[in-house]
């Protein structure tokens, strides 16, 4: 989409160039492609006006004129904007133990996963008593789901009483959080519908009730339109403190996150990032500006690699490398950093522009378990082999084929990939070390051949 | 039989709002729970107490809780009357306000210009419909109209006739393969759609309809996934096969499917964990359920149901290409539209992949789960009568 809307842009600020003036139409073209990308990414419709507008403004300032490339400016400006009203990240306020945090949302947008996630991140980062407790009477076995998460969390949770409905499990949880000198309690609530009247009603008593220091709404990044109308209704029946936006690991645009923040005036506070309950992040307003516009998240694909690269490990290899050593052995490690990394489709989601690149490698039919089959064909070598690949001649490839479930033509290719990545690795000698991370983390073999 | 007449129509989504003369007759009951079911776990898996089991706008539509004795199908008729259209009604019409006033408002007999064309499509992208669709949409609409002086009325209906056109043939209920025992049901799609629910739901329709049900739950990875099912399961009395959190999903559903044809089920539900599309390990999982299927039948699983969230936004399209383009998805379920989400995302879909859309969810309790009827979702989508 940046790209797109780059090229969009481009266009109409060709004309501009030849003519020399921005013509009114310009104006209005330029307006219509930026809000076209805004509505693609899922940003609210009143939102998307409001914030075309506002781009207007700064755009036909002389900046964008005099600038050699106009199109490039006004998606910068269009950026800029972005990560202005997304807003700073914010850090829960939590008062006097037993600080109460209220998690409220629609079905299904990831509520209990959170609030998991959110005791976890206060336990070990804060080093904070945690106690939970699900109010969610309407799910089967909502309560039991808190439970188990309490306690692969390592935090208590409120032990379960059934049929107590939610306002009187609430006033049991701030007793025992009072009581037992918990210094933080997080209330999980079923999910509803914002213009269920007798459940708003209901969490407002809960609210009004446990008095909590944080009211997060939690919703899922993959929200469209409707992402206002449920943004507003809870944060004026309810008031809410902050966001939470889940399944941000999705490849979903995430213009909800705009749409929400606008509406509400309220931060974004975290990001859930996967399904593991560590995957609870800060919110990067730069980060989430850039993935509305497609531009990539190359920030998280660094901070990615530094998280599961091991250091000594890529030092060691990097040291190999320049000396213009490369053996199997070398290949079957980088594999696994891939691996762990989210595979090929994962790095290359993060890569700015790659969008239509992702699809063409879907298409050439680049399938994910390569890697895994490779590592397969790796593994089954003796280390001798590893070391000196011209060890292996045809018995030997036979049985490296048979032990990893494979075909000698995949041994073969293997080993061709190999010998090219090994070329390289001595042309870079030459050339002064490996000039970046991504050539070492996609060797060329892995690419589509054409 | 009268009554599976009846409750085929209701299965299949025919025309008028229908609900059965006769509740059906005892000897159709769905069998009580399998002897050899494992026994529910004491606490949470246990039978909802009365306040536990779901709170609802209307109290008197509330199931009696698991095991009922008394047929599953009896409790419905009379709140249900008036039909599933009713329903969808109210969900929907809480869905079309916004559209609707903005239509209202654009449209009181004025002529049809490019602002007016705008403005339409700004109300049909807020419907979620995307801009493509919407841009489309309102282009044949201007077709012989353009400059002429219309009414409301006059837009609306062209409009509805023009997504009730597009959405027609997709309206198309889940085949029931009475030949297959048992017909083998897949249900995927990603976290937090509502998979388990439907499953829930759909078991009750199915059991209603006499056929026997075997659920089995899958998601184990999920924190008490399996419970959730397991409620369900004895909500509608039909046994759930079950395995150990964390056990291997795609082996669960090769045992439930020969215990499916070993006891002769008619119908075997085979519930799945949310898996985001873009994660590939997930989906490998999910194609490896299927593999696995088909090592006892080739033709299993007879039904894959992706089951989309209607206020999720354009990212649908994302979900539906990729599972469909793995698990070959043979129909759709749209949920969660009794909110303000209007789902308009659907006629994007129906253009793009014309999977049948087989139900839509509109609510929390067991029977809110309806057909999908294309002319009652476009009516109802722009606040026009159905019967208009």
């Amino acid at each position: 989409m940046f790209e797109s809307l780059t090229q969009r842009l481009g266009g109409v600020f060709d004309r501009l160039k030849k003519r020399g003036a921005l013509s009114e139409g310009d104006v209005a073209e330029a307006a219509r492609e930026i809000r076209v990308a805004l509505l693609e990414a899922d940003v609210a419709l009143p939102v998307v006006r409001e914030f075309v507008a506002r781009v207007k403004e700064r755009a036909v300032g002389r900046e964008v004129v005099r600038s050699v490339t106009p199109g490039q400016m006004v998606v910068k400006i269009v950026h800029d904007q972005l990560v202005e009203l997304l807003g700073e990240a914010a850090e829960l306020r939590l008062g006097s133990p037993p600080a109460v945090i209220l998690m409220t949302g629609l079905q299904g947008s990831g509520k209990t996963t959170t609030t998991g996630k959110l005791a976890k991140r206060l336990k070990d980062r804060e080093k904070r008593r945690v106690l939970v407790a699900s109010l969610d009477v309407q799910r089967p076995a909502a309560q039991r789901q808190l439970e188990v998460l309490a306690g692969q969390v390592g935090v208590d949770s409120l032990p379960i009483v059934l049929g107590q409905p939610p306002l009187q499990i609430a006033r049991r949880a701030l007793d025992a959080a009072r009581r037992e000198g918990f210094d933080v309690l997080i209330l999980d609530t079923a999910g509803r519908l914002h213009v269920a009247d007798d459940l708003m009603d209901e969490l407002k008593q809960v609210r009004d009730l446990a008095k909590p220091q944080e009211t997060l709404l939690v919703a899922d990044a993959l929200t469209g339109q409707d992402a206002v109308n449920v943004a507003r209704q809870f944060a004026e029946r309810i008031g809410i403190t902050g966001i939470v936006l889940t399944r941000m690991d999705g490849d979903g645009r995430g213009g909800a996150a705009l749409s929400m923040r606008h509406v509400t005036g309220q931060p974004i506070k975290f990001v859930g990032t996967g399904e593991k309950l560590a995957a609870l992040e800060p919110f990067h307003p730069e980060r989430m500006a850039g993935r509305i516009l497609d531009m990539g998240d190359v920030v998280s694909l660094v901070e990615q690699a530094a998280e599961t690269v091991d250091r000594d490990e890529a030092e060691r290899l990097a040291k190999r490398m320049q000396k213009g050593v490369f053996d199997l052995a070398d290949m079957q490690k980088q594999l696994r950093q891939v691996t762990k990394m989210g595979g090929l489709g994962g790095i290359l989601g993060m890569l700015p522009g790659v969008g239509k690149l992702k699809q063409q490698l879907g298409e050439a039919g680049i399938d994910e378990r390569v890697v895994g089959r490779q590592c397969a064909i790796i593994d089954s070598m003796t280390p001798k082999e590893r070391r000196d690949p011209g060890l292996l001649h045809a018995s030997r490839k036979k049985r490296v084929a048979a032990g990893s479930g494979t075909t000698v033509q995949d041994v073969n290719r293997l080993l061709k990939q190999h010998r090219q990545m090994a070329d390289m690795m001595k042309k870079m000698k030459k050339a002064g070390g490996p000039k970046n991370f991504l050539a070492r983390a996609l060797p060329p073999g892995m690419m589509p051949r054409p | 039989m009268s009554e599976t007449n009846w409750l085929k129509r209701l299965w299949r989504g025919g025309g008028e709002p229908e609900m059965p003369p006769t509740p059906p007759p005892e000897p159709e009951l769905p069998p009580p729970a399998e002897p050899d079911v494992p026994p529910p776990e004491p606490g949470p898996a246990a039978p909802p107490p009365p306040d536990e089991a779901p709170i609802e706008p209307t109290p008197d539509e509330m199931p009696p809780p698991a095991r009922a004795t008394a047929p599953l199908q009896a409790q419905a008729p009379a709140p249900a009357a008036g039909g599933w259209f009713q329903r969808l009604r109210q969900g929907l019409s809480r869905s079309s306000t916004a559209l609707t006033s903005n239509i209202t408002g654009i449209f009181t007999k004025r002529r049809l210009d490019d602002d007016t064309l705008e403005e339409l499509e700004d109300a049909l992208v807020m419907a979620d419909l995307g801009v493509e669709t919407a841009g489309r949409m309102v282009k044949r609409i201007a077709k012989g109209r353009y400059g002429k002086e219309v009414t409301e009325v006059e837009v609306r209906v062209a409009l509805a006739d023009e997504i009730q056109a597009i959405l027609e043939p997709v309206a198309l209920a889940m085949p029931e393969r009475r030949e297959r025992r048992p017909q083998v049901v897949l249900v995927a799609g990603v976290n937090g759609v509502g998979k388990t629910t439907t499953i829930g739901k759909l078991a009750k329709q199915q059991m209603g309809a006499g056929r026997r049900v075997l659920l089995a739950a899958c998601d184990t990875f999920r924190a008490a996934a399996v419970e959730q099912l397991q409620v369900w399961g004895e909500r509608n009395g039909c046994p759930v096969m079950r395995a150990k959190a964390g056990a291997d999903p795609a082996g669960l559903a090769y045992d439930a499917f020969e215990r499916a044809r070993r006891e002769g089920f008619d119908l075997l539900l085979v519930d799945t964990a949310g898996r985001l599309h873009n994660k590939q390990a997930l989906m490998d999982e999910l194609a490896k359920i299927v593999r696995v299927l088909k090592k006892i039948d080739p033709q299993a699983p007879h039904d894959v149901l992706l089951v989309l969230d209607a206020t999720t936004g354009q990212n649908t399209i994302v979900q539906v290409e990729t599972f469909k383009d793995l698990v070959d998805v043979s129909g759709l379920v749209v949920t969660k539209l009794d909110g303000t989400a209007k789902g308009g995302v659907v006629v994007a879909l129906a253009e793009r992949f014309r999977l049948p859309v087989h139900a839509v969810g509109v609510g929390e309790t067991i029977d809110d789960l309806r057909p999908f009827e294309a002319r009652a979702f476009a009516r109802g989508l722009l606040g026009l009568d159905a019967a208009a």
